[in-house]
């Protein structure tokens, strides 16, 4: 790591003061990801702005209008644990459970989770060009190793993947990011937070250099009765998606009322496609229809030299996920959906 | 080193006096050091008995505690915090760089040297320790970041020569080969414990709509709930039997898995 000053703050004020000062300043939070960078000097800092000790925003609270507020700065396994999360957002809970490791979500921490870079090798290898690490150089991954890469939403720039589990069960969820800046307060809804890579693919997010994440908000429909989330990768635990689904269902004799669709470790941010959640719609919750919004989904995907597989794979995993949310049973270890 | 708290029980003179008869004025006068220790662990791949060695460390962490962290500061340090924290109990306070992650300052400043420095980048678990009480990375923990925390690390599990009921599961269960990953695994596993009494769910508990009152591990819920510690040497059917044993009190058979 380079040489940094470290300096407490206790307040947001405080930290937002900090943060406000230029550039140079990185806040650290959990650190899973920061210290990470920071050890290979993917990130550095000359400021480092410890926000642990800020006593505000470290809970999650049920608001009076019905809706969830998760702290940004409660952890991961906070989150997962809090009895509302788990009885009302059980997507949440499993997207949570699904990513890292039991060590990592004691650290990591919601706002952090937004936060997190992309895993892409050629990121992390600062011996080659990469776009988003050193912008105007170049991707290595377009025509490099390419197997995890993104097939949807890809630019000329960049086909990174954006990591995160816990975040896909929020965009399937239309949670809403609140934010802290010099000017006050505003929101973003989920779907906006994160940027596709374009031509400033260095850019992951939409939270500007002076602002903070304070809180995350979840609608108080927490589909509860019909959920799954599906992680297909390369070892059964602690490791990041090929591909992820979330799906949240909403269910009247056997019509589907509303269809949630997100899926994770196919984009620069979570993906989900409007277009065939309107078509399930009123449709019955069968396999037939659920294909079809597979279809749907994926009708845009590009894919690279050795990432082709991620397609009808993509497609698969959301029929079975679909299937499994009509009995969130199915999703005990070793059973089977009934396909 | 402190004369007095490094000083030996009779039990441990007696120890000592068996396995490195001609160190034993040494010790007796000068305290422990690592020669003394690379020695033991010799002896121990000789075929010396587990718990003789496990005496010998607790004397070591206990050495440790007292070792004079003034003398252990490295030549030069960059922006330096004062952190005071508790390490396996034991009030610390001491003068780091700002970049210096606890695993680090355990390993290097205050010569806790069980937990372990495997990949550095929070992919292997060798590192994990407890703090306040949850099991975390001490690799991606800076240490500046651990003011006012109690720090449990491996060596402070035992209670004198008592082995923590996970110690004496996983050396019963051969629940390590190179031991590298293993002070990592037990920490690890010890926090498991007290996550499963509370009922927390993984991602293959069955229904996390149901609230649990506490969750008996099946080797599926090990395996899950462990993954976050690699074993290169591959001892994992012996780890989850011994954290099987450790929960459950009783003995529990290894379960063997082969490709059919």
């Amino acid at each position: 790591m380079n040489d940094f000053n470290y300096t407490r703050v206790y307040s947001m004020d405080e930290a937002l003061a900090n943060v406000s000062l230029g550039k140079g300043h990185r806040v650290i939070a959990g650190g899973t990801n920061l210290i990470d960078l920071m050890k290979y000097f993917i990130t550095t800092a000359d400021e480092l702005v410890d926000i642990n000790p800020i006593s505000e925003h470290q809970t999650i609270e049920e608001l009076p209008d019905g809706r969830l507020r998760l702290g940004a700065f409660a952890t991961n396994a906070d989150t997962a644990y809090h009895p509302l999360v788990e009885s009302r957002y059980p997507l949440l809970n499993r997207a949570i459970l699904a990513g890292a490791s039991a060590q990592i979500r004691n650290m990591a921490t919601n706002g952090g989770n937004l936060l997190q870079r992309t895993r892409c090798y050629y990121f992390y290898d600062i011996n080659t060009p990469c776009n988003k690490r050193e912008p105007g150089t170049g991707c290595s991954a377009i025509n490099g190793y390419n197997r995890t890469m993104a097939i949807m939403g890809t630019s000329e720039h960049c086909i990174a993947v954006f990591p995160s589990d816990m975040c896909v069960a929020l965009a399937a969820l239309d949670a809403v990011v609140n934010i802290v800046g010099p000017e006050g307060t505003r929101q973003l809804p989920f779907a906006d937070f994160h940027r596709l890579p374009g031509n400033t693919p260095h850019i992951d997010n939409n939270l500007m250099d002076n602002e903070l994440i304070s809180s995350i908000d979840l609608p108080e429909k927490g589909f509860s009765s019909s959920y799954s989330y599906l992680k297909l990768r390369d070892r059964n635990s602690y490791a990041f998606a090929l591909v992820s689904v979330a799906t949240a269902l909403d269910l009247e004799h056997g019509l589907i009322k509303e269809a949630r669709i997100a899926l994770g470790g196919l984009a620069h941010k979570p993906w989900r496609v409007q277009e065939a959640e309107d078509f399930l719609k009123g449709k019955q919750a069968s396999k037939t229809n659920f294909e079809a919004a597979a279809d749907l989904i994926l009708q845009g995907a590009k894919s690279f030299e050795f990432n082709a597989f991620k397609i009808e794979l993509a497609k698969r995993a959301i029929v079975r996920n679909c299937m499994m949310a009509l009995d969130p049973d199915t999703q005990q270890p070793g059973a089977q959906p009934s396909l | 080193m402190n004369e007095n708290k490094t000083k030996l029980t009779e039990e441990e003179k007696k120890l000592f006096g068996d396995l490195m008869p001609e160190e034993l004025d040494e010790i007796i006068s000068s305290g422990l050091n690592r020669r003394h220790f690379m020695k033991l662990m010799g002896l121990a791949s000789a075929g010396l008995l587990a718990s003789h060695l496990i005496g010998a460390e607790q004397l070591f962490a206990r050495s440790a505690e007292i070792g004079d962290i003034a003398d252990l500061a490295p030549a030069a340090i960059e922006n330096g915090i004062n952190v005071s924290f508790k390490v396996n109990n034991t009030a610390k306070k001491v003068l780091i760089d700002s970049r210096a992650t606890l695993l680090d300052t355990l390993r290097e400043r205050l010569d806790l040297t069980g937990s372990k420095k495997g990949c550095d980048h929070g992919q292997c678990g060798a590192c994990t320790v407890i703090v306040d009480g949850k099991r975390v990375l001490s690799c991606l923990t800076l240490a500046a970041t651990c003011e006012g925390k109690s720090v449990i690390t491996i060596e402070g599990l035992a209670k004198d020569n008592e082995l923590n009921p996970m110690q004496a599961a996983f050396l019963k269960h051969d629940g390590f080969q190179c031991g590298f990953c293993t002070p990592g695994q037990i920490c690890s596993a010890v926090a498991l414990m007290k996550e499963a009494k509370e009922g927390q769910a993984s991602f293959v508990t069955a229904d996390v709509r149901q609230n649990q009152q506490s969750v008996i591990l099946s080797d599926e819920e090990i395996a899950e709930r462990m993954s976050g510690n690699i074993c290169r040497c591959g001892a994992y059917p012996n780890i989850v039997a011994a954290i099987k044993e450790a929960q459950t009190g009783k003995n529990v058979e290894q379960t063997w898995l082969f490709a059919g």
